[in-house]
């Protein structure tokens, strides 16, 4: 399955990841353009064309995963600037991992989009939706590829921007998408800021950007004492982790997340949910370890976001439970899954960061597969309320059982890969004595069976209130993507061993250094 | 049977218990297809059933041949590293083995009977998943690490929901949630963690002679209490061992057709629990530790409390499955007993009243059905007289009954023999007493039926209800069969306890 | 001169204020408006943070006169190039913003946000 690119591409793979999208964005307007020249097919040459974007990145951020994982960390210097003076991209075991795990539901996500999108947003608008939906991608694959830390604040905006942006073209639909909208720009602009301004203040410290230069400096400033009671540290640590904490979604400053992964358009739930706090996770991971990694003692601010996280899993998957909205069901839970990757790395040993490490791929998986069931419903029933999935089973059996598989992988069943995540994350809760968050961990597995058979008994045992209506099983285009994510999570729960070593390598480089 | 099973060419095959697996998965799959023709169906049915009797007939002969145990290992696939899903043949695994296969074929006999008898619906989906559930049996019985038996002891679980739930009334998806939301519940948040901890603290899951335990134990890695903790959380985290007061589920899954509460009740669910129980307590926990080490004494206490509070509710319920329900849960913590006076020769009791035990209630449980089917009968108040109508059902149904009670010449009798013994042998009063007043009361609550049956007169029936003979020949054949099998075990025991001998000769004196 | 901390005071009062404006207000444009002042005080803060300070206590000279006779120690020009950036970021929000609201004005009829969530109220949501 080895793809071998010629040399030439191989070089500059790191930024092609971003550039691809972001170019591909840009000419999506015009195809826009040509396509209303075309009677109207604008939606469809964009459609295809980001497809042909997506796929391409996805060989390359592939090709790149292959690459780290034979040859080693690799930087990329723009413009051949030395790193210290300009942007590095720095491409190691961790972050090509989550690149892959973006690229790969960035094109899945696009191969799934047509339908949902030519049912949910004006027609006149789609090669906008695709535009911005590439530079989206562009903005979350490069968070997750740089090596800079203003650039991935302008990276984080760009993502958050489109997203907002994305979010808000479900207001088509439902009017309340725009209001959710606003009030996640809001949030997240705060939250950015609040990231700047821990930028700033490391800046001010160390006087460079470059992370790995950052924690250069800050190593040979704690060697020659300056570091004693440094105010400016704290402070940095302090803003960095309350706007990474909000990007994140981490309890209780998630307040954003259920009201905009519900109303947006399917496709952007089914592609924001698996990856936009992810990538949050991914650039806290960045923060914490690899900059103030053994410069700044963070035990107790970890203690208080393992407190957050616990709170986090219990509440949200209590407040799942009472939802009349399937979206609102699902979005709840994934602020609990979040909460579990939280936990994972604030247990700050080599289970606990493989357990994150493990959930990001994992919860991809399975919350990319389930939202796109919910959407390939929304697009034959028309609504995402409980009442509009009575007895769906029976109608849509392929994509129903794909929720169900799903379902089962966030409660834990084993053989699915929820359970790899809760096993690894029990494991480290066990080997640190905490035994009160193993019992957390696994009373969030108990909620979320509550929550899911709730689902499962009504969409498979209810009766429907029409009985005689012609509801036809979801299309292609989205049927493929969907099993091929639920597959996965199968597959990788049966057998975990890739993404185990895979996630125990980039444990190894964030809390040593190294293998 | 189980001789001539064995004796059929194998083509040089060395069979591996992976086939076990396969072969009902397999028949699963077939049964889907042949779903829409009533007849190859059930046929598929009884030859995957037959298959599987072969396929364990087999591995019976090899374990014979080469009784140093474990043998036979085979590795699928490694899950999460360092924890593969991997399988051994081992004596208890054998017996469980062989009693669910060998009951299979009779249970899907029954089953014919009783689901055309009753007009049954969605039948299809009741033999596939029957085949699910008795591949998830083979899973648990041939697993060499706790991880593997944990991953079937799941599957089971929801693989039995949908037989549970099969009527589709609001009462059998109630009834559904209580025996999910129990079972799941213990296993994810008592077993799991007990599992991992496991892991954590002796870097293996693969079941051992004697326990896994020691090294950390003597190391002092492991504190006792903990140790002792570990044990509490394996043994409440069986929910399917219906240990007090985690046994609400077993009532409230008599709501489904009786051939899957036979199902349940003698092959498939409660003797996972109580296998589970035994094969951890030896192979994980090692029951020298808990010995040396003082702990688990609580367990012997809690388990006879179990039966003798079980037993007492028994008395007082009319319907007839849950007066059998309640049986089960009393004669499954015997079993837990057995387990927990921790010496082996009580543990080879427990052993050899698992097979005892499923022989016995699935004669019971066949009868009861059998009395549903052909007059439509639930309560024991309602059965005055009928083993004049039911001559077949009635003596098979006291057969069982005295199985139940511990008498000769059934084999209740022996296991309760070498269970006195055990209890004798730890030198637990409690354990004694608690076998005396079992015994007592469970022939307070069954011989009552037996004598209602031969010796009452019918009462008036003004339903006018039509006369009714027996049940249908299939029930009846499946009947007789088990309830013979009863009494041939009293005669011929040499097949369980020459496993459970086995078992016991394994463990550390 | 030497104006101590007194920069840095100011862009916390500017940032406190916008915040206040973003929690406070209930006029949807009102509260993009207040963002976009908390963000500029972020901008302050950087700016502020570039200016250099020979030991003597002379302020180094803006780092954008091209006379060839200004040699001496300039300021730190990356926090202002930083901004640059920042500012093209926030002003982008801003027009996010704005067309989000414009969007609602057209679907509610009001950009207030207690009328907002009463309408949403009534109309079902929870």
């Amino acid at each position: 399955m080895h793809v071998e690119l010629p040399e030439a591409i191989r070089a500059h793979l790191p930024v092609l990841v971003v550039i691809l999208p972001l170019f591909g964005g840009l000419l999506s307007l015009f195809l826009g353009l040509l396509g209303s020249i075309m009677r109207g097919s604008g939606g469809l040459l964009a459609w295809l064309w980001s497809c042909l974007i997506t796929g391409l990145t996805l060989i390359c951020s592939a090709s790149l995963l292959f690459d780290v994982h034979a040859g080693g960390p690799e930087v990329y210097r723009i413009g051949s600037w030395p790193e210290e003076y300009g942007i590095g991209y720095n491409v190691d075991a961790l972050n090509a991992f989550v690149i892959f795990v973006v690229a790969m539901i960035g094109f899945l996500a696009t191969v799934y989009a047509k339908d949902s999108v030519a049912s949910e947003i004006s027609k006149d608008r789609h090669h906008l939706f695709y535009a911005v939906w590439l530079l989206a991608i562009c903005g979350l694959i490069g968070i997750t590829v740089t090596g800079d830390t203003f650039n991935i604040y302008v990276l984080l905006e760009i993502s958050s921007l489109t997203v907002y942006t994305l979010v808000a073209l479900g207001g088509d639909r439902d009017r309340r998408a725009l209001t959710a909208s606003l009030k996640y720009l809001i949030l997240g602009s705060i939250g950015a800021t609040f990231i700047l301004l821990g930028i700033g203040y490391l800046l001010m410290l160390t006087g460079t950007l470059n992370m790995a230069d950052m924690h250069a400096q800050l190593v040979r400033m704690r060697e020659a004492g300056e570091l004693e009671n440094n105010r400016t540290l704290f402070v940095s640590f302090a803003f960095l982790m309350v706007g990474l904490s909000l990007k994140m979604a981490l309890f209780p400053l998630h307040l954003w997340l259920p009201r905009a992964y519900t109303y947006a358009p399917s496709a952007v739930s089914a592609l924001v949910a698996a990856t936009a706090t992810k990538v949050g996770v991914y650039m806290t991971f960045r923060f914490v370890f690899t900059i103030y990694g053994g410069v700044y003692d963070s035990t107790l601010d970890l203690y208080l976001l393992a407190l957050c996280a616990c709170a986090g899993i219990v509440l949200s998957s209590l407040s799942a439970i009472r939802q009349t909205n399937v979206k609102k069901v699902l979005a709840y839970s994934s602020v609990g899954q979040i909460a579990y990757m939280v936990l994972g790395f604030s247990l700050a040993n080599d289970a606990g960061v493989t357990a994150s490490v493990i959930h990001i791929f994992n919860h991809a998986l399975i919350k990319g597969g389930m939202f796109m069931a919910v959407g390939a419903v929304v697009l034959r029933v028309g609504g995402n309320r409980i009442e509009d999935f009575k007895g769906i089973g029976r109608k849509m059996p392929l994509t129903m059982a794909a929720f169900t598989v799903g379902g089962c992988g966030l409660i834990g069943v084993p053989m699915t890969a929820g359970f790899i995540s809760k096993w690894y994350l029990v494991e480290a809760a066990m080997q640190r004595g905490y035994w009160f968050v193993a019992f957390i961990v696994l009373l969030g597995g108990l909620l979320a069976l509550i929550y899911v058979w709730r689902l499962i008994e009504i969409i498979w045992f209810a009766q429907p209130d029409e009985p005689n209506k012609q509801i036809a099983e979801a299309p292609l285009t989205m049927l493929i993507p969907m099993w091929i994510l639920i597959g996965a999570s199968v597959v990788f729960g049966v057998d975990a061993t890739w993404t185990a070593e895979s996630a125990h390598a980039a444990a190894q480089l964030l809390l040593h250094g190294g293998p | 049977m189980l001789a001539l099973a064995g004796s059929l060419p194998t083509w040089e095959l060395a069979l591996s218990p992976v086939l076990a697996i396969a072969v009902p998965l397999i028949g699963a799959f077939l049964i889907a297809l042949a779903g829409k023709w009533p007849n190859l169906r059930e046929a598929t049915t009884i030859v995957t059933a037959l298959a599987l009797l072969w396929v364990v007939g087999n591995l019976h002969n090899f374990l014979e041949a080469n009784p140093s145990t474990p043998g036979g290992a085979e590795t699928l696939v490694e899950v999460v590293p360092g924890v593969p899903l991997a399988f051994h043949i081992e004596p208890l695994g054998m017996i469980y083995a062989v009693i669910a296969s060998s009951l299979w074929v009779l249970n899907s006999i029954y089953s014919i009977g009783y689901m055309r008898g009753n007009n049954e619906k969605h039948q299809t989906r009741f033999y596939v998943c029957f085949a699910l559930s008795l591949a998830s049996v083979m899973g648990i019985a041939f697993s060499a690490n706790m991880f593997t038996l944990f991953v079937f002891y799941e599957a089971l679980s929801l693989a039995t929901f949908p037989l549970v739930t099969h009527k589709g009334t609001p009462e059998a998806l109630r009834s559904g949630r209580v025996y999910l939301g129990i079972l799941m519940g213990t296993s994810v948040c008592l077993m799991l963690p007990a599992m991992i901890a496991t892991w954590v603290y002796t870097g293996t899951l693969d079941f051992t002679a004697g326990g896994v335990f020691t090294q950390p134990l003597a190391d002092g890695n492991l504190s006792p209490a903990l140790f002792g903790l570990i044990f509490a959380m394996y043994m409440y985290g069986v929910g399917k061992a219906a240990l007090m007061p985690a046994h609400r589920w077993l009532p409230a899954a008599m709501v489904a057709p009786t051939p899957v509460s036979a199902l349940l009740h003698a092959v498939a669910v409660v003797k996972a629990g109580v296998f589970s129980v035994v094969k951890i307590s030896v192979y994980i926990i090692g029951v020298d530790q808990l010995r040396l080490y003082q702990q688990g004494g609580w367990l012997i206490y809690v388990a006879g409390g179990s039966i003798v509070i079980a037993s007492f509710i028994a008395l007082f319920q009319d319907n007839l499955k849950r007066r059998l329900a309640y049986s089960t849960i009393s004669q499954l913590s015997y079993i837990t007993l057995g387990a927990a006076l921790l010496f082996p020769i009580s543990v080879r009791a427990a052993a050899l009243h698992i097979a005892a035990h499923a022989f016995g209630k699935i004669t019971l449980f066949f009868a009861a059905g059998s009395i549903y089917t052909a007059a439509h009968k639930t309560k024991v108040s309602e059965l005055d007289g009928i083993g004049r109508k039911m001559p077949w059902t009635m003596a098979a149904f006291t057969i069982g009954t005295i199985s139940m009670i511990g008498l000769p010449p059934t084999a209740g009798f022996i296991s309760k023999w070498y269970l006195m013994h055990g209890a004798w042998t730890a030198e637990s009063k409690f354990a004694i007493a608690v076998l005396f007043t079992s015994t007592l009361l469970n022939a307070a609550y069954f011989l009552p039926i037996v004598y209602r049956a031969f010796f009452r007169k019918p009462a008036h029936d003004d339903h006018g209800h039509h006369d009714h003979g027996e049940a249908p020949l299939p029930i009846v054949i499946a009947l007789t069969c088990t309830a013979a099998a009863t009494v041939v075990m009293f005669f011929h025991p040499d097949l369980f306890a020459g496993y459970a001998q086995m078992l016991a000769a394994a463990m550390p004196q | 001169m030497d104006i101590g901390l007194f920069n840095y005071w100011l862009a916390i009062v500017i940032i406190m204020i916008g915040f206040y404006g973003v929690i406070a207000r209930r006029n949807l444009l009102k509260q993009a408006i207040a963002l976009g002042l908390f963000q500029t005080g972020v901008f302050l803060f950087y700016v502020t943070m570039g200016v250099y300070r020979s030991p003597d206590g002379v302020p180094g000279i803006a780092p954008v006169w091209t006379d060839a006779a200004k040699t001496g120690p300039f300021d730190n020009p990356l926090p202002h190039v930083l901004m640059l950036t920042a500012i093209v970021v926030s002003v982008s929000t801003l027009a996010v913003a704005v067309a989000i609201i414009v969007n609602i004005q057209r679907k509610y009829g009001t950009i207030e946000e207690d009328e907002i969530l009463e309408a949403d109220r009534l109309s079902g949501d929870r």
